[in-house]
């Protein structure tokens, strides 16, 4: 017989209301303990939501600030200053000229005007001090001078000097030429000094009156002066240009206001670049600005989501002991006939709703964080940044929030749609909860599918997407590998003899429910960041200092002329210093490949030489053999054979112009033309305090062409070096010096900030780690609270209950900052081994620091959370009701 | 027409690779209306079959036909609507959803239905079984018996057809007991309701209109055996 009269139109039907009323009432007693499960998830929207406000509030002070990032309309850059010649017949054919009568004369004035920056490097002094370091010098003078005569480059944006009355009287002079002549130079530098304003600087044997400290010029970003500290002065002595190193020439041009600098470019962009002429406009220069912090902000946003990733997976923990906790009022509701979908609804509903609250909470906080950004940034922020709200990035945070913290949660909310009615009435009916319900699959897809998503939304590149999640699964894999092994460990060599206290607290960390895999990824990673920041921190360093070692050279000595080489040598003999290495340089240009300077002699057209290759000039030495810090790698030595010169190439420079042994290359060795043969290519260490080079030539070829040394040596130390530094700035200004200690603290330095930036990112992933363990703690109190009284019924002492608590979050703590170091040591041996190619030795230090840090932090949470469980009379937690 | 009937049904768990078979072969068919006892020894699979007749679990083999309707051809929550449709529920343990209040545990079968004035039938019940004043007391701030009367007003609330009691007094001290049981016989002889009683204490199982005995999963006696038989031929 059938089912005649059952139809299912006679399902029962109730309205949506009645699910999300359900929801409500049943959320009364655990709202609190939601709000904390999702509380995981806050931390991870709010460094969102900072971060991509923090993004687009920079993007637009980019887009409001880009004049006075470039300081002028436009900047033309070339290192020959004969082209300056060339500005004036090429800009007149396509800026509309003005022409004026003035007292019945027709007088014509170009529309611009511009200020010529000369900027090389060289050694500066502070005679006060003595102190003398390698230095980078802008000479600016007026070209042409149109508006009156205030007006001097930054034309644009602020220049900040103290005092600010210095701004006046640096542009002042470049009209009036006082003596002696102001300078203007870096706070950086004046600290680094203890110079003042009102002593005098030198550079070239030339004196220079201090007038003002610039804190900031136009577009300049603090690491940039870090690593080049400028002095500004308004005239060089012509020898120091002509005998000095590398000069690069720049005119930074204005218009009359409602020029269209695009349209002159578009039109004479091309004739400029036939000419060897660079130039930069604003909406270029905003691209190009734009592109990099956009970069920036998006790598940063990536991390942040890595933390909100590791807020979710508590999230998911969490609600899954919610739903094991939930089973029972499942099946009765089923019992009175609630489908298996209306009860997963109700709960979807309260978590979903608690994830929008988490979101929103995390939305508010990042907010009020992303106030604190352009400080934490404002080293390497060439604008300043307003800051205001994002609705943008406000919104999908609360997007993302939702959206991920629902996905995670449907794992385990799935199993409530499979809870059988038969738990209502038999207590020990275990139903398979864990099965395998394909829906799990379909769910996982969608969290890999979001995780591939967000990173692309945010990357627009699809490798990248997948390569980042990729990334992460097995960062999260390796974690939750080490994490198993971790507690496979524990659980194998238990040690039974030990005391109770001991083994109750080992034996937590494994209990059914036990939230130590979570925790040891979410905290482990935490640690894995900060660990891999300070042991790369070291291992740069580390690089760094190897050539410290030994007797391997720690100061060059460069651009010395023939007739200067003498004396050098007098003086670093005088200071009971050797010479170590002495090598002449030839600069010369590359003028074509086997005649050619488009795709060589393949037929192959990708495999054509960059364009730089035929720009830059080449730095080249010759001798016969090679040296220590070379190994060859096919061919010979530079060598001369049947009047053809063979040369010796690096071998990825090799690679990257696509030669081949045999290949003709012609140089313009400064108007005389070499034609050379490849002979050779050679692999080269570039990690030392050397002077290494692309191309090598044999001897007895350049040997008669306009050349300077370089001068290596080794200082005992910094006294000594800043003596010999002195010497040579007073009998030969020309001449530059730059020792390991320079280098040292300029890495450092920049590393400082680099490490601040990464430490605040890190301390998101710890903090959402603490918080999974403090909503994990609350979620299991329940379950500790009936232990702890069940042994002090048995005769435990409140001391004892408390060992055991810090022991056991102590030990979690320890489990987790051991798995991110382990990682972490294993990263950065890596690139010890095979990228910086560094013996390793990790600093033990920090590593113990950061171990420390993270386990007192776990236990602190931890026995504050559980801080009912240890003050409150037995009694009364029994008759509490959870 | 009858309200349940029980043709050939058998129940085999197997756990751990081993077989128990709990219910071997029992028929029964009970009438509309009438009060019955299913009585037997701890472990006797009482419980077991109240699950099957409700349509909590699925039978090994043999059927279970509810007001007629086949339910072994139903899916589970077909099987649910069934049980909001023509059954209530008293049990052992009370099972009121802890997080909601007296009267909104007595609204759930209701609001199930989408029935209009939910609250108003529930607080009309709570009256009746003399709570009318702790409706919004959650169940842990009630007594056992308190408790189980709350569970009485929601087994009532949908206007079942067929009311299963399984040890509705079994966590219940004696004088409490004697209060429940003369509230549960009273409303269901108010509501009409076919009441399966599963007990196995004697004095309360001679209360109602017919006993049927259980031992070792099969039916040893049946106060109105022919009568079942009668009506399966
Ligand atoms: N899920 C199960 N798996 C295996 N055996 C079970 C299961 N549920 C009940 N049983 C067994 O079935 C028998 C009948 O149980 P039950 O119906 O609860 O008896 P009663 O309610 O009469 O005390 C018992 O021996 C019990 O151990
Ligand atoms: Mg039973």
């Amino acid at each position: 017989m059938d089912s005649p009269h059952f139809q299912t139109n006679l399902l029962p039907r109730p309205d949506a209301g009645w699910l999300f009323r359900m929801a409500w009432r049943d959320s009364r007693r655990s709202r609190q303990r939601l709000l904390l499960f999702m509380s995981a998830i806050v931390l991870g929207i709010a460094a969102l939501v900072a971060i991509n406000s923090f993004g687009d509030n920079l993007a637009q002070s980019i887009d409001d600030q880009a004049r006075e990032l470039l300081g002028a309309d436009l900047v033309l850059s070339t290192n020959d200053p004969k082209k300056e010649k060339l500005f004036y017949p090429l800009l007149k054919k396509v800026t509309p000229t003005t022409s004026q009568t003035i007292n019945g004369l027709n007088v014509v004035d170009s529309p611009y005007e511009y200020t010529n920056e000369i900027s090389f490097a060289s050694m500066v002094s502070f005679p006060k001090n003595q102190g003398v370091r390698l230095a980078q010098v802008k000479n600016l003078t007026l070209g042409v001078s149109n508006f009156g005569s205030q007006n001097s480059y930054p034309y644009y944006g602020e220049w900040q000097i103290v005092p600010q009355s210095a701004e006046k009287l640096w542009r002042d002079q470049l009209q009036k030429r006082p003596k002696p002549y102001y300078a203007l130079v870096d706070d950086a530098l004046m600290v680094q000094f203890g110079a003042q304003v009102g002593d005098s600087v030198q550079v070239g044997g030339v004196s220079y009156k201090i007038i003002g400290r610039v804190l900031k010029t136009p577009g300049q970003s603090t690491v940039t002066t870090t690593v080049a500290p400028t002095v500004f002065l308004p005239f060089v002595a012509e020898d120091l240009l002509q005998r000095g190193s590398r000069v690069s020439y720049k005119y930074y041009f204005r218009f009359t206001d409602g020029t269209d600098v695009e349209k002159i470019i578009k039109q004479v962009g091309p004739k400029l670049e036939k000419e060897g002429i660079n130039y930069d406009t604003v909406a270029g220069r905003k691209k190009q600005t734009g592109r990099a912090f956009g970069d920036l902000t998006k790598f940063l946003s990536l991390v942040a989501f890595v933390a909100l990733l590791l807020g979710c997976v508590g999230v998911a923990s969490a609600v899954q002991l919610y739903v094991k906790e939930k089973i029972a009022s499942v099946a009765i509701l089923r019992t009175l006939g609630a489908s298996g979908r209306q009860a997963f609804l109700i709960y979807l509903i309260q978590t979903a709703i608690m994830g929008f609250l988490g979101a929103a909470i995390g939305a508010l906080v990042g907010s009020a964080i992303q106030l604190i950004l352009p400080r934490i940034f404002s080293n390497f922020l060439p604008v300043t940044v307003e800051t205001s709200l994002s609705f943008p990035a406000i919104l999908g945070g609360l997007g993302t929030g939702l959206l991920i913290s629902v996905l995670f949660s449907l794992l385990p909310l799935l199993a409530i749609r499979n809870v059988s009615p038969l738990r209502a009435i038999r207590n020990s009916y275990e139903d398979d909860l864990s099965g395998r319900d394909p829906l799990r699959w379909l769910v996982y897809l969608l969290v890999i599918a979001f995780m591939v998503g967000f990173a692309y939304l945010q990357t627009q590149n699809l490798m990248l997407a997948i390569g980042f999640t990729g990334g992460l699964l097995l960062a999260f894999g390796i974690l939750t590998a080490l994490g198993l092994g971790l507690i496979w460990l524990v659980r194998r060599f238990f040690p039974a003899s030990w005391s109770y206290v001991w083994r109750q607290s080992l034996a937590n960390l494994y209990r059914p429910n036990n939230q130590t895999l979570i925790l040891v990824t979410s905290i482990g990673l935490g640690a894995f960041l900060i660990a891999t920041l300070y042991l790369t921190q070291g291992l740069l360093l580390g690089q760094v200092e190897l050539s410290a070692s030994g007797k391997q050279p720690n100061m060059v000595l460069f651009d010395i002329q023939n007739e200067q080489l003498g004396g050098v040598k007098k003086l670093v003999a005088e200071q009971k210093l050797p010479v170590l290495q002495q090598v002449p340089v030839v600069t010369m240009r590359l003028s074509d490949i086997n005649g050619k300077t488009d795709h060589v002699n393949r037929n192959d057209t990708t495999a054509r030489p960059p364009k730089w290759a035929f720009t830059r000039e080449y730095r080249v030495t010759y001798r016969d053999t090679l040296i220590s810090s070379e190994k060859l790698v096919s061919g010979k030595a530079p060598y001369q054979a049947d009047g053809a010169v063979y040369i010796s190439v690096e071998k990825p420079f090799f690679d990257r112009m696509h030669l081949k042994l045999g290949d003709t290359l012609n140089f313009n060795v400064q108007g005389a033309p070499i034609q050379t043969i490849v002979g050779g290519t050679r692999d080269v260490e570039w990690n030392r305090v050397q002077t290494n080079f692309l191309v090598v030539f044999p001897s007895g070829v350049l040997e008669q062409a306009p050349q300077f040394h370089v001068l290596m040596t080794r200082v005992p130390n910094n006294q000594v070096s800043a003596q010999l530094q002195r010497g040579l700035v007073s009998q030969f200004p020309n001449v530059s010096a730059i020792d390991l200690g320079l280098i040292l603290k300029t890495v450092d330095e920049i590393l400082g900030q680099i490490s601040f930036v990464i430490q605040f990112m890190a301390l998101f992933s710890i903090l959402t780690g603490l918080l999974v363990l403090a909503s994990s703690v609350v979620i299991s109190k329940f379950q500790r609270l009936r232990e702890s009284v069940l042994l002090r019924t048995l005769g435990a002492s409140r001391e004892q209950i408390l060992s055991i608590t810090v022991l056991e979050y102590g030990l979690l703590g320890l489990l987790a900052a051991l798995s991110g170091i382990v990682l972490s040591i294993a990263g950065t041996w890596g690139l010890a081994q095979f990228v910086f190619e560094v013996p390793y030795k990790p600093a033990v230090l920090p590593l113990v620091v950061v171990a420390s840090l993270v386990t007192v932090m776990t236990i602190l949470i931890g026995v504050f959370n559980s801080r009912e469980v240890l003050s409150r009379p037995p009694l009364d937690v029994l008759r509490a009701e959870v | 027409m009858s309200i349940l009937r029980v043709e050939n049904l058998t129940k085999t768990y197997t756990s751990g690779g081993r077989e128990l078979t709990v219910l071997h072969g029992v028929n029964f068919t009970l009438e509309p209306g009438d009060t019955f006892a299913i009585v037997g020894p701890s472990g006797s699979g009482k419980t077991t079959l109240l699950g099957l007749c409700a349509g909590l679990d699925r039978a090994s083999s043999g059927s279970v036909y509810l007001n007629d309707i086949r339910l072994d051809t139903l899916n589970e929550d077909q099987r649910a609507a069934i049980r909001n449709q023509y059954v209530g529920f008293i049990f052992q343990n009370f099972q009121l959803l802890p997080t909601l209040t007296a009267l909104e545990n007595v609204m759930v079968p209701l609001e199930l239905r989408g029935e209009k004035g939910a609250a108003k039938t529930a607080q009309a019940l709570l009256d009746r079984v003399g709570l009318g004043q702790r409706g919004h007391h959650y169940p842990t701030q009630l007594s056992g018996g308190e408790q189980q009367r709350v569970s009485l007003a929601r087994a009532f609330a949908n206007r079942p057809k067929l009311l299963f009691a399984d040890e509705p007094t079994g966590n219940l001290d004696a004088d409490t007991s004697a209060t429940v049981v003369d509230l549960l016989f009273e409303l269901n002889r108010e509501a009409g309701t076919t009441l399966v009683l599963v007990t196995h204490d004697m004095e309360l199982a001679s209360r109602t209109q017919r006993i049927i005995r259980i031992k070792g999963g099969t039916v040893v006696t049946d106060t109105k055996e022919r009568k079942s038989e009668r009506v399966e031929e």
